[in-house]
């Protein structure tokens, strides 16, 4: 569980080479921290990741688990590994996500497979093994990065926009279910975040950065939150773009 | 929602704001056993935890419930006044024992001759004076608070303002009765089973359920105290007012309040009262020994978490020191006002908002007071105001492994626990302390780390391997000994 002062004693990042998950795992290890583990698929990056956070923070286990973010059934048993080298997990950044640029799915309707799964499919099989996990323990924080993009779908990308939907809705009614199991879920609505995800896109108005994002979740995470924006002005413009008449949102040169 | 009484013998179940209310039926058909799933924290109002909650005081409900326990254990839970995790047990059961507001009165047995007091644990430190006052006997060592159980007394190990003549808590505990993990019910004391006694006290409530305790009481003639108070400018003045080659061997309690944001000249400024149990003789009334404790007012529960602040808790702390005379003084003062001034306010734990707060109390030995120096003024430096510092010199250590008083200096402070950047201050002081040869008070404890209490408790290993003979299936646990490492959790149930 988190010690007095907000400090989360095991730290668990799914999608481990996440710059906006690093980013937040930073902001969240402080002296308290006992174990972080990061799980991801690409293991060398990983090596590197946990050799950088163990050398900072000396008194901190890191470890590595190999997960393969688009094998939804998998989930249960990361979960399980993961609960198997830390004991309780205490807090969980959920940052595992894939944006596909420039893929013509009209002609290849399949290629949308692996976002879906890794955007929704896998992350809903995640949270549910995660919260089982967490609801025996009596405490637990589900971190969830989701995205402005599922706000209200729109043209252009609407297969990463709808995964990001279905999965806000599914976070926000969990966190409902799990209401004083001690197991809570902060969703995280970004705007255009700039990071290698989305290098070489055109920014988005009210961009943010990484480490904007991360601050704000460190703030959050201890805090009764359910959803937050980043930046905060998002949640307001968006009240405005949600309910604008389909005729005009769709003349907007977004 | 559960209605409030009495469903069958010993049975209790308290109406709470609960979630979930499972009624099951244990062994004989007439025994009702009421588990809530509920939210808990210490008092400090920091890291709430859901566990099952189980409420009584019954020996046969205690040992049915250590039959249904999982993997996450059981602890036992008084009312609650360690300010950390002490006793909440996250996703295992907590066995809440109290008597407050018992129909059937205290469960106490007392002989006024000799002193001696046989009592249940799940009684109050309140319900004891209020039976013992009028009779002319005090309990031996009373914390800032009247309103602990006798069984979480003796799990902490607590002190009080006379620590440096007469102990701690422990050293009056004559005997007690604890159920062990197998549901034996077995007598403890410092003559038969002594390691097993020394490691209950202090032991955090991880050896067993105590269930009764006898407990040596001290003779008073009035319930007054004789107390003086001095006003001392700077923290050299506090230090040698309380040094054991001053006068502070001649009063049985003394203790320092020290202002933590005074600066310059003034730092470390404090009202030092000190004082022991008056005569009859001085005391102006027809029953020395009338004892009406009362509280006052309550906390709301929405005070904002801004509102004790440095600029506010500055403004306190200039008016009680100026309130305390310039010239030393001597009144009498009646033992709530001198033993137990937060009492005064019911759930005072609130003022500090929803965010809560953490008390910090450490000891150094007595000559590292350049120690208590230099954390006074880190805290200082980054604006951590405190409400309530206190500072106070400790007797020589009791033989418990785990008891926290050790032959020093111990302050203590209290903090909103939302300050950005406590965990890394607090660390930071925790190394100071360390390195200096001093310890964390566990009953207190809100952060520290599992190699800090290694380090601060040396005989930890002893204790640990006492603690796995008393409990080889490791059902005691808390969120606490989790987050400390106290016990070996590979130990599966």
């Amino acid at each position: 569980m988190k010690n007095g002062v907000g400090v989360a004693q095991n730290i668990v990042l799914f999608g481990g080479t996440s710059e906006i998950g690093q980013a937040i795992i930073h902001k969240l290890v402080k002296p308290g921290v006992s174990h972080v583990v990061l799980v991801s698929r690409d293991i060398d990056a990983a090596e590197v990741q946990v050799a950088e956070i163990a050398e900072r923070y000396p008194d901190m286990e890191v470890h590595h688990v190999r997960f393969n973010a688009d094998d939804s059934a998998s989930m249960i048993h990361v979960v399980a590994e993961v609960a198997q080298q830390v004991g309780d997990i205490d807090v969980v950044v959920i940052a595992q996500g894939v944006l596909q640029e420039g893929v013509d799915y009209y002609k290849n309707p399949v290629a949308l497979l692996p976002v879906a799964d890794v955007n929704f499919t896998s992350t809903m099989v995640l949270m549910y093994a995660l919260a089982a996990q967490m609801r025996s323990q009596g405490y637990g924080k589900m971190v969830l990065l989701s995205s402005v993009a599922g706000e209200r779908v729109r043209k252009g990308n609407p297969v990463y926009g709808a995964t990001k939907a279905g999965i806000d809705g599914f976070a926000l009614a969990l966190d409902h279910e799990l209401i004083g199991s001690g197991v809570s879920v902060l969703v995280v609505r970004p705007g255009f975040v700039t990071t290698k995800m989305t290098k070489g896109m055109d920014k988005a108005p009210f961009s943010t950065d990484a480490e904007t994002v991360a601050t704000a979740v460190e703030k959050a995470v201890s805090s009764s939150r359910t959803v937050i924006w980043v930046p905060g002005l998002l949640q307001y413009m968006f009240l405005i773009l949600k309910n604008l008449p389909t005729a005009v949102w769709r003349r907007l040169p977004l | 929602m559960a209605q409030s009484g009495s469903l069958s013998t010993g049975l209790r179940c308290t109406p709470r704001r609960g979630l979930r209310v499972d009624l099951c039926l244990l062994g004989a058909p007439s025994r009702i056993r009421t588990m809530v799933m509920q939210r808990l924290s210490g008092w400090g109002r920091t890291a709430w935890t859901v566990a099952d909650l189980v409420h009584t005081t019954d020996v046969d409900v205690v040992r049915s419930t250590i039959g249904t326990a999982g993997e996450r254990g059981i602890i036992s839970r008084g009312l609650g006044r360690s300010y950390g995790a002490a006793a909440q047990n996250a996703g295992g059961i907590v066995l809440e024992m109290t008597s407050e507001n018992d129909p059937m009165g205290i469960d106490a047995d007392f002989d006024p001759l000799t002193g001696l007091l046989t009592v249940a644990a799940s009684v109050s430190i309140d319900a004891i004076l209020r039976m013992c006052v009028p009779q002319g006997w005090f309990i031996p060592v009373t914390p800032g608070t009247r309103f602990v159980t006798v069984g979480g007394a003796i799990a902490s190990d607590i002190h009080g303002k006379n620590h440096h003549i007469d102990g701690s808590f422990g050293q009056h505990v004559r005997s007690l009765t604890l159920m062990l993990s197998s549901g034996e019910v077995i007598e403890l004391s410092p003559e038969a089973n002594a390691a097993w006694f020394w490691a209950t006290i202090g032991g955090m409530g991880l050896t067993g359920v105590v269930l009764r305790a006898t407990v040596a009481m001290l003779k008073i003639e009035s319930s007054r105290v004789e107390v003086e108070t001095v006003r001392l400018e700077n923290f050299d003045a506090v230090c040698a007012a309380m040094s054991a080659d001053g006068s502070d061997g001649d009063y049985r309690y003394s203790v320092c309040w020290v202002d933590l944001l005074a600066t310059g000249a003034s730092m470390g400024r404090g009202v030092l009262t000190r004082g022991d149990h008056a005569a009859a003789s001085k005391v102006d009334k027809e029953d020395p020994l009338s004892y009406d404790p009362r509280l006052t007012v309550s906390a709301p529960g929405w005070v904002p978490n801004g509102l004790l602040n440095k600029w506010s808790i500055k403004a306190f702390n200039e008016a009680w020191y100026r309130k305390a005379p310039a010239k030393s003084h001597i009144a009498l003062e009646s033992i709530p006002a001198f033993f137990h001034p937060l009492d005064g306010v019911n759930r005072w734990n609130r003022l500090y908002g929803k965010q809560g707060f953490i008390q910090y109390q450490f000891i150094v030995p007595l000559d590292r007071t350049d120690v208590l120096r230099k954390v006074i003024e880190k805290f200082s430096a980054a604006g951590v105001a405190s409400f309530l510092a206190v500072l106070k010199r400790m007797g020589p250590q009791n033989i418990a492994p785990m008891s926290f008083p050790t032959e020093g200096w111990t302050l203590t402070l209290d903090m909103a626990a939302g300050i950005s950047g406590l965990a890394e201050l607090l660390s930071e002081v925790d190394t100071l302390v360390l390195d200096a040869g001093g310890r964390h008070y566990l009953a207190k404890d809100s952060h520290v780390s599992a190699s800090a209490v290694r380090r601060g408790y040396p005989r930890i290993d002893e204790w640990m391997s006492t603690q796995e003979e008393m409990d080889p299936i490791g059902l005691w646990r808390s969120d606490l000994s989790r987050r400390l490492g106290l016990v070996d959790h590979r130990r599966s149930l």
